[in-house]
């Protein structure tokens, strides 16, 4: 990343509104289809990308905004379709265009960043064929010639080892590098407008700063125009020099990046934008608190490959522990062995002062109903066929053996508590709620065993942020009225900052950092944490920008420190 | 039932077509004895009488209506293919389930098991059982709906399995839930549509299977019709250029086709197929 910095440093100033446009929709129109209806998804849109600009598209899931993205391709996802309104491109008018047109477009033209790259590469061609196909087969260019062009795109990019690594194949890169080879084979034909879906979503936040940074560079580089769609402002504000706010298929705002961050105009956006400044009063921090329950020494491991190098901890009684780090670093493992999935390999779970049975099959109704669990994906935690009823009863029933009329009247107390409807809601099924809503119902779930811990494992992340927030304040409602205690698993350190009284902070398999909320978030930090906590992104414009210099300048004072110590 | 009604008006004009064949079919099947204007077995003409004539399809090799047969033919056949397929259903889920929930070591023994059953050509292996055995009903409806479970074992745990690793069977789990509370109330729900189109598939390949068992000989013995031994018995008019023996043929087709125009809607009702 060394040597880049400067290149990009200027990107604010160059908005580029005086050059002539590259796209240029008006009045487009979505519709999607459902059991033989078609409903209108977005509802005439007008938005213009100019040639080397990057245009941020920012909304919450259902808002449109990849619909719209694709649209640019001229393209509407299965079930959907364009229903009206025009999609200039260079001059073209992409709805209404024939098929073999637009093929001829795509690729060479106008191309397309998927939100996950392992699911767009195919697994059994080696990366490089992949990325020179557009230029070999549609453009028509020597393959040797493709060949040399690419990796230069790979340099652009930052790949390590531009030269080799296009040989190697999709499942021997990390997220990361193939999100990063994903956009070389974007830029492999040299378009004119890409389209980025959301390529950071999917990556830890260290991960996630290397593609921002070699995606900018790339397209700083090559002068191409973007349209950058995310649900993270403060990613998008990193990378767009205009940002469009959409919601429900309509435009609530656009403008400037440094006009929606500082001079937000409609009340959505006020929101967007100081979401995440929110954060909750800690309870003082009491060492004498009761003990619910204790990790102790635990080691385990899948297969041979292990996991957890012994770890220690404990859960206090109404009280938050969160769990940061990275995926791989084996956050998720705890809840696996602490809910006796994972029989760890050394070590024990105590429940108050007894041990827990490593494997859940040997624990006790009581023990398996003390410890609770709620999951990152509600989709796949509730049964699509299974009514809001049924889900909630189950439990009622099971552990607490009540009869229809009793179950009945818990399920009612325990949608209010979670703020639901109970008439409206109780007899809706999984397919039938929000994301939100089918978090709420997973979480209505748990407390129906009448749990002293609930172990929740990213609720938040796959829920959009305003959404997420009013689950963290649920979460802390409950858990003061209901004296539960929890463990917060998460990447996101903001949510973790809002829910947490005591951060254990992970690193493949070690617990690295440990300590209460208030010392863990102030300084003097560990060296991991601080990485973690300066890799999220943040509402400021040029964040980036100022986070790379201060990392190369560090990076460079240390060198001169190693050459004056030798 | 409102709901199958409004399900039926979204229905494609091939899956029309397939729900045609396969009401006339069970019609005629059920209503055999009403319809048919001679009885199974009675030699009614000449033989090998041709098409159109004094006979609808014209008479068979010792001169017994084809149409008669033919109608017969479809409650035999047709019933004993449904029979056959819900029994290869029953154990083909069960022990599929049991696989897709149970530990690893089960899940081999049961899978190596049907790997081996797999392993030999089922024609053969119906040959030589029902050589060994006799050739009654019972022991071709037993061994075929041993062998075509094989097929139903392998779906119901592929599916299975997907549907077992999601978090809300392991939340199951983790509730302390026995296996088959969660089989029968997490899993199969979630699976019934692809089986219900794998039970129109299996049903045409058990159908075809008894027709060509009979056609061999060892299926439904005469002088019982059924579509299968009917072509082989008429087989020979052929060659004298009468077309009798097609029609059977005919009719194995149609309700082969029929039946897999319906189970292609299914599955693209179910999502598993586009277009």
């Amino acid at each position: 990343m060394h040597g880049t910095v400067s290149e990009f440093g200027n990107r604010a100033q160059g908005n580029g509104t005086s050059r002539a446009a590259i796209l240029e929709m008006s009045g487009l129109r979505l519709e999607a289809c459902s059991v033989d209806v078609w409903t209108p998804i977005v509802h005439g849109i007008n938005l213009t990308v100019h040639k080397g600009e990057v245009l941020g598209l920012i909304g919450e899931s259902g808002a449109g905004k990849s619909t719209i993205g694709l649209a640019a391709l001229g393209y509407a996802r299965d079930g959907c379709r364009i229903s009206g309104g025009s999609i200039l491109f260079d001059g073209t008018d992409l709805n209404g265009c024939t098929d073999k047109k637009l093929r001829n477009l795509r690729g060479k033209r106008i191309a397309y960043v998927a939100q996950s790259a392992a699911a767009a590469f195919n697994p059994a061609h080696r990366i490089i064929d992949q990325c020179i196909e557009v230029p070999v087969h549609m453009a028509g260019r020597r393959r040797s010639q493709a060949i040399k062009d690419i990796k230069r795109i790979f340099g652009l990019l930052q790949l390590p080892d531009p030269e080799s690594i296009g040989d190697r194949y999709p499942h021997q890169l990390s997220g990361g590098q193939l999100q990063r080879a994903m956009v070389a084979m974007a830029m492999a034909g040299h378009p004119d407008l890409i389209v980025f879906d959301e390529p950071t979503t999917a990556l830890d936040v260290t991960t996630q700063i290397e593609v921002m940074a070699s995606i900018r560079h790339a397209v700083e580089h090559a002068g191409t125009a973007a349209i950058y769609v995310s649900h993270d402002l403060a990613v998008v504000a990193q990378m767009a020099h205009r940002v469009m706010v959409l919601r429900h298929g309509a435009v609530v705002e656009e403008g400037e990046v440094g006009a929606i961050l500082h001079d937000p105009r409609r009340e959505y956006t006020k929101a967007l934008v100081s979401a995440r400044q929110t954060s909750h009063a800690h309870r003082p921090v009491d060492t004498d608190d009761e003990v619910i329950i204790s990790v102790e020494d635990v080691r385990a491991s899948y297969g041979k490959s292990p996991v957890l190098n012994g770890i220690n901890f404990e859960i206090p009684r109404q009280r938050t522990v969160a769990v940061v780090g990275e995926s791989g670093s084996g956050k998720s493992t705890v809840a696996r062995v602490i809910t006796g999935l994972l029989p760890p390999d050394r070590g024990v779970v105590r429940y108050g002062k007894g041990i827990l049975p490593s494997f859940y099959g040997k624990r006790t109704k009581d023990e398996l109903r003390q410890i609770q669990m709620v999951y990152q994906m509600p989709d796949t935690a509730l049964n699509p066929k299974h009514s809001v009823r049924d889900v909630i009863g189950r439990p009622l029933e099971f552990y607490l053996g009540l009869d229809k009329v009793q179950r009945e009247k818990r399920i009612r107390e325990l949608l209010s508590l979670i703020e639901l409807d109970p008439d409206e809601f109780i007899d809706r099924t999984a397919t039938e709620l929000s994301g939100g809503q089918k978090q709420r119902i997973c979480i209505a779930r748990a407390l129906a065993a009448e749990p002293s811990v609930i172990i929740c494992d990213e609720v938040t992340s796959a829920l959009d942020q305003l959404v997420g927030e009013e689950i963290i304040r649920l979460l802390n409602d409950l858990q003061s009225r209901l004296g539960l205690s929890y463990l917060f698993i998460s990447h996101d350190l903001a949510t973790v900052r809002a829910v947490a009284d005591y951060v254990l902070v992970m690193r493949s398999g070690d617990i690295v950092d440990f300590g209460s909320t208030d010392a863990i978030f102030n300084p003097p930090y560990h060296e991991y944490t601080e990485l973690l906590l300066s890799s999220v992104p943040e509402m400021r414009q040029d964040w980036l920008y100022k986070l790379l210099q201060d990392r190369d300048n560090k990076k460079a004072t240390d060198l001169r420190k190693r050459i004056a110590a030798t | 039932m409102q709901s199958s009604l409004k399900l039926l008006k979204t229905a494609p004009p091939t899956a029309f077509l397939g729900l045609t064949i396969l009401t006339v079919v069970l019609f005629a099947g059920v209503f055999a004895p009403w319809i048919a204007p001679y009885g199974e077995t009675d030699v009614v003409g000449a033989p090998g009488l041709s098409i159109g004539g004094d006979f609808l399809f014209g008479t068979d090799q010792i001169g017994r209506d084809v149409f008669t047969r033919i109608l017969y033919g479809a409650r035999n056949t047709v019933g004993i293919a449904l029979l056959v397929t819900a029994m290869a259903f029953f154990i083909g889920v069960v022990f599929g389930l049991i696989s897709a929930v149970s530990s690893r070591w089960v899940d081999q023994v049961l899978s190596r098991l049907v790997d081996i059953l797999m392993a030999i050509p089922p024609l053969i292996l119906a040959l030589l059982i029902l050589t060994i055995a006799g050739t009654s009903v019972l022991n071709m409806v037993l061994v075929i709906a041993v062998l075509d479970s094989t097929r139903v074992f392998r779906l119901t745990r592929a599916v299975g399995m997907n549907v077992a690793v999601l978090e809300f069977v392991e939340l199951a789990r983790l509730r302390g839930e026995g296996t088959w509370w969660i089989v029968r109330h997490e899993i199969l729900p979630n699976i019934t549509a692809p089986l219900a189109a794998e039970f129109g598939l299996r049903f045409c390949f058990v159908f075809l299977f008894i027709s060509a068992l009979s056609f061999l000989g060892l299926g439904i013995q005469p002088p019982t019709a059924d579509w299968g031994s009917m072509v082989r018995e008429t087989s020979t008019l052929i060659s004298f250029g009468i077309a009798t023996p097609l029609v059977p043929a005919i009719c194995i087709a149609l309700l082969t086709v029929g039946v897999n125009l319906i189970v292609d809607w299914f599955l693209y009702q179910s999502g598993m197929r586009k277009e």
